[in-house]
């Protein structure tokens, strides 16, 4: 492990936090301009951190540790998944102690932490939201596992690194059913676990039709940008993760150069703006679907990832 | 009395000692063959562990309940009855150490027994154990007999000349047996009901060692002296697991009793343990022992850990229990304030209990599932239909259980008091927090480092043939590695990293402090009015409603909804009354037509029961010429 | 499909910026160009919340000068009040405003809120926002225009 595959882990986690307020704004823009409005700017988000984190530390009244400590977890949780995934480069120092299966565990404890904090506030909402965050995680985690087995199939590893370097190696095999149907149940996963449309609108007002919104109602301040921060991570992270499994083509090697890390860089970035400009564009298409509507989707997304699975075992043809 | 729970702590760290001298334990007793190897001593060494945490709990809570000095007696003799089982060496030896364990944890779990629930669920109990015990009892002797003699070692080594008739009988029979004792579906019926019911320490042992003792009796018998049987073996106990494992945590994660919901968490960890059991068998058959034997180390692991955390889940719910008479999730609540470290060791119980990172049972659920995805797809259309499937089910499973942990611990401790008794709560005694931190410190090692745990792994695979034979199982390293497939895994450089990032997430969070003006406590925010009562909460019920909804076809609710009108006019409602009751769907639709049948049939056979004693000796003597008949 | 025709068709449809206001009161963190906003409505007739909307619809864009409307006041650093205070809604502008973590400005929109317009002798009336709670900023107008509102909101954000 040289110093620069270090370094370039390093650098995909200062990338991943001062970039995901930049994708949040650039995805609020691309929807600003679609519904012909002018747009706060890609720089909004940035601006508003830099506010909550100036503001007064409120800890509302029999809230517990848990409540405060939440926000870290999802942050620290989410900063790891960034240091873990190849993003710039294949070879990250903490590479073999997590798989892709480490990495969704370390995904769903954020997503716990924040749960048993909108329950720790004692409010109705905080239990709603929560109630429902979990409901939609418990019916998600079945999908990305599969999802992540479709994709483990033609590597044999669950190892990030093997299946990247197995797909750049192979880039036939993106096209097979395997391929494409674990490519489609893992964006609805996306969507679901980041709070996105259509599964939750993350600028409702509305507490009734909150998912994600509902847990955080109580936090303010530092707390409140530390999780709105983290939320976006959460987001570049997935799309960066994705945009590799699929697209490896330009991810730096195991050993690379400081020109490879450099192209990484460029490629990555380039990746996640397309496809979170993508995904803004299809939000505007689409409208809020009903709570109980959800699972639905989410049990067709299940059903891709098993067909996704069963292709890959019975027609996929095992690297050699 | 204080003497009897010197007893009972005594016998508990007596019996938790000989872990240390497993390995080719040999003690003939007069007609008793005890025989302990590796793989029994694994089992020993985990009810040893479970009964001293038990054990020293006990001591607190037999005093803060006031037990009477029966049960106090009988809990040592159920201990020494579970650790004789994987001890005994011989048919003979293990069915008494079986019916002593049986025995003794009926008389347990019947400690309350003023309460009705208690009888009822007594009664459930008795019966599900023995017809279990009539099936164990059936397949052994039929072992025995066709295997040439008592000893395990004897039925060994003639295994190999058991007809294939003959071994199917027997392990059905035996996957019945066993699985009704570890709960599994359709037998898991008792569990929920029984586990519950009894004290807080006894459910513990019954929930942590004594379901072990079903799984034991599976490995020894299907895996060790039946040896690799047809695919279809392994297809049973996977599907088997499968479904018990989905089923038993959709009702964890609809329940609203905390040991209710920790006794169905209970089914569905048996239920993951059983399928990896199965994937061992399947792939073992289908000619990759390597994986094999990564499925049988997931068993095993998960089996330990699910013990150390069960433990600490039930000795936990037992210090609610004690502290506010409360076991339902809708009344409690702002235990965290009132009782810490029970909380916090519940924490630590409800977190391995889901599987996620940093939790006792994550490493054995990856073990499992990369034994699921590395099984060779190019082999058998059979294999590569089930694994995916099972992927799914494991997943499933997960997903829910995380959904059920989250609640129990949320709901039941985080928030505020939702009655006055939770309101009134206050910390257990010294020697209950001193059980639990023991299964706690349990529960991090499995977390953390189970390299520790890899020599003992080791050696109950190398004693285990038909499964992973000579192959080596994984090593668990700090790092863990898989021999032969690529896959890794370091639990505590995850721990020690996700300690750093969080670490930075909060300096991240201190950017901008100068600015701030000083930090504040403020009452909650309650949309412009001025307080939110507890009962503005959520409860446990409803933080389930959406998971019930989504699950209704299984679950199948009876929901009633009374709407009240005012005699003026029907548009005007005064009172909506809602009801919801979850019952289980398999005990209703499965046990009440068998126990209406038995019921018929019991009616019909009374009709020959006139008191005449002539007819008596005319059935004696019908009864006897259709026996000569039949031996002739 | 048709939509995304329309889209194009459509086009921008915000009206352009006009040049940025003096600022009223520096920014309370002083970070400009951010404003999260928290509206009571203690008893007005509603036709300043029409306004309010559409200051926030896609023709005026509010949120283009930072400004933002959020469900809590926990991540609100403004509190965009309405019409004149009534006895009921009194108690609910205080524990809202409580509830905005410092540094916290209070904005009164519309004559109503300013000075009582026609309501100051109704019965149910406690008096104007700036009776019940300090106020920073004021929108006069009955009700005011969505530019009117715009230029305020700029006058604090300094965007």
């Amino acid at each position: 492990m040289s110093a620069l595959a270090v370094a370039a882990a390093a650098l995909q986690v200062v990338g991943v936090l001062a970039g995901a307020p930049l994708v949040v704004g650039g995805m609020r823009q691309v929807r600003a301009r679609l519904e012909g409005r002018a747009g706060g700017g890609i720089g909004q988000p940035w601006r508003d951190l830099r506010k909550q984190l100036r503001k007064q530390q409120i800890t509302p009244r029999g809230t517990t540790v848990v409540f405060a400590l939440a926000p870290a977890v999802v942050a620290g949780s989410t900063l790891l998944i960034a240091a873990i995934v190849p993003l710039i480069a294949l070879g990250s120092p903490l590479e073999s102690v997590a798989d892709l299966f480490g990495v969704v565990g370390l995904l769903f404890l954020g997503t716990v932490a924040l749960t048993l904090a909108g329950i720790d506030t004692g409010t109705a909402f905080g239990g709603m939201g929560s109630s429902r965050e979990i409901t939609i995680a418990a019916l998600v985690e079945p999908t990305i596992l599969l999802a992540v087995f479709a994709l483990s199939v033609p590597g044999e590893s669950a190892n990030l690194a093997a299946i990247v370097s197995a797909t750049e190696n192979h880039p036939e095999q993106l096209v097979s059913p395997g391929s494409l149907l674990a490519f489609v149940a893992l964006g609805i996963v996306i969507i679901a676990e980041t709070g996105r449309l259509p599964v939750d609108n993350p600028s409702t007002h509305l507490e009734l039709t909150m998912i994600h919104e509902a847990m955080i109602l109580e936090y303010a301040g530092p707390k409140l940008a530390l999780v709105e921060w983290a939320s976006g991570m959460r987001l570049t992270v997935l799309l960066g993760l994705v945009a590799n499994l699929f697209m490896p083509w330009g991810i730096a090697g195991a050993d690379p150069s400081l020109l490879a890390v450099l192209i990484g860089l460029a490629s990555i970035t380039a990746k996640v703006v397309v496809l979170a400009g993508l995904l803004a564009a299809g939000e505007v298409f689409i409208a809020k679907l009903r709570l109980f509507r959800v699972p639905e989707l989410l049990a067709g997304s299940f059903l891709l990832a098993l067909l996704a699975v069963t292709a890959s075992y019975f027609l996929g043809t095992p690297t050699s | 009395m204080l003497g009897a729970i010197g007893l009972a702590l005594g016998l508990s760290v007596i019996f938790g000692e000989p872990r240390q001298l497993w390995i080719g334990w040999l003690l003939p007793l007069v007609g008793v063959r005890l025989d302990l190897d590796p793989l029994g001593g694994i089992f020993v060494a985990a009810t040893g562990a479970v009964a001293i945490a038990v054990g020293i709990y006990a001591v607190g809570y037999a005093k803060r309940e006031h037990w009477a000095r029966f049960p106090l007696i009988t809990l040592p003799l159920f201990v020494a009855g579970m650790l004789l089982v994987p001890a005994a060496g011989s048919v003979t030896t293990f069915l008494l150490a079986w019916e002593l364990m049986a025995a003794t944890s009926l008389i347990l779990v019947l400690s309350e027994h003023r309460r009705a629930a208690v009888r009822t669920a007594g009664v459930f109990y008795a019966i599900m154990t023995q017809l279990g015990f009539v099936a164990i009892l059936v397949a052994l002797v039929v072992l025995s007999a066709s295997g040439g003699g008592d000893a395990f070692t004897t039925i060994a080594a003639n295994a190999d000349s058991l007809t294939p008739g003959i071994r199917n009988a027997i392990f059905l029979l035996t996957v019945l047996g066993f699985g009704s004792k570890a709960g599994l579906l359709p037998l898991h019926a008792w569990l929920p009901k029984a586990h519950p019911e009894a004290p807080s320490p006894v459910s513990a042992l019954m929930s942590a060692a004594m379901v072990n003792m079903g799984i034991y009796g599976i490995i020894r018998i299907d895996l060790q002296l039946l040896g690799p049987g047809p695919h279809w073996w392994g297809l049973t106990l996977m599907i088997f697991g499968a479904v018990s494992a989905v089923f038993g945590v959709l009702q964890a994660s609809v329940s609203t009793d905390l040991k209710q919901l920790l006794a169905y968490s209970t089914t569905e960890n048996m239920g993951l343990i059983t399928l990896a059991l199965g994937a061992a068998m399947l792939l073992a058959s289908s000619g990759a022992p390597t994986v094999a034997a990564i499925a049988l180390t997931a068993a095993l692991l998960h089996l330990l850990s699910h013990a150390a955390f069960k433990t600490l889940g039930f000795l936990a719910a037992g210090s609610v229990l004690a502290a506010t008479g409360l076991r339902d999730l809708d009344k409690l609540g702002g235990l965290a304030r009132r009782m810490p470290v029970t909380t916090v060791m519940f924490g630590i119980a409800a977190l391995g209990a889901s599987g996620l990172p940093l939790g006792a049972g994550f490493v054995s659920e990856w073990l499992l599932l990369q034994s699921l995805i590395h099984a060779p797809h190019d082999s058998i259309t059979l294999v590569a239909l089930a694994m995916p499937l099972s992927v799914g089910a494991v997943a499933l499973t997960t997903g829910l259980g995380i959904a059920a942990m989250v609640k129990a611990f949320g709901v039941g401790f985080l928030a505020r008091p939702r009655s006055a008794a939770a309101e009134a709560a206050r910390e257990a005694p010294m020697s209950m927090l001193a059980g639990m931190t023991l299964a706690a410190a349990a529960c991090v090692v499995f977390a953390v480092a189970p390299a520790l745990l890899s020599p003992a792994l080791q050696r109950v695979l190398a004693v285990l043939p038909t499964v992973g034979g000579d192959s080596a199982g994984p090593q668990i390293d700090t790092i863990l590695r898989l021999p032969g497939v690529a896959g890794s895994i370091s639990p505590a450089l995850l721990a020690a990293a996700l300690a750093i990032a969080v670490l930075l997430a909060l300096v991240l969070a201190r950017w901008g402090g100068r600015h701030r003006p000083p930090a504040m406590v403020t009452p909650l925010w309650a949309c412009g009015a001025d307080s939110l009562s507890p009962r503005m909460q959520y409860t446990a019920t409803s933080f389930a409603e959406p998971l019930q909804r989504v699950f209704d076809d299984i679950l199948r609710p009876d929901t009633n909804v009374e709407v009240t009108h005012f005699a003026e006019s029907q548009y005007l409602v005064e009172k909506v009354t809602y009801q919801t009751l979850m019952a289980d769907p398999v005990e209703q639709r499965f046990y009440t037509p068998v126990v209406r049948a038995v019921t018929v049939w019991a009616h019909l056979v009374r009709r020959a029961h006139t008191g005449s004693v002539h007819l008596y000796l005319a059935y004696g003597a019908a009864g006897l010429l259709i026996v000569l008949l039949v031996a002739r | 499909m048709s939509w995304i025709g329309k889209i194009g068709r459509v086009g921008r449809m915000v009206e352009p910026a006009h040049d940025a206001p003096e600022a009223a009161i520096a920014p309370p963190t002083g970070v400009t160009g951010s404003l999260q906003l928290r509206h009571v409505d203690c008893g007005s007739c509603n036709g300043c919340e029409l306004e309010i909307t559409s200051a926030f619809a896609p023709m005026y864009d509010a949120e283009r000068f930072g400004a933002r409307l959020v469900a809590s006041p926990r991540h609100a650093d403004a509190l965009l009040a309405t019409g004149v205070v009534t006895h009921n809604m009194r108690q609910p502008l205080l524990n809202t405003l409580k509830a905005i973590p410092e540094p916290r400005i209070v904005i009164a929109v519309g004559d109503c809120a300013v000075n009582g317009n026609m309501f100051t002798k109704g019965y149910g009336v406690v008096g104007t926002v700036g009776d019940v709670v300090p106020v920073d900023v004021e929108i006069p107008g009955c009700p005011p225009t969505p530019q009117q509102i715009i230029t305020a909101l700029r006058s604090v954000t300094g965007r």
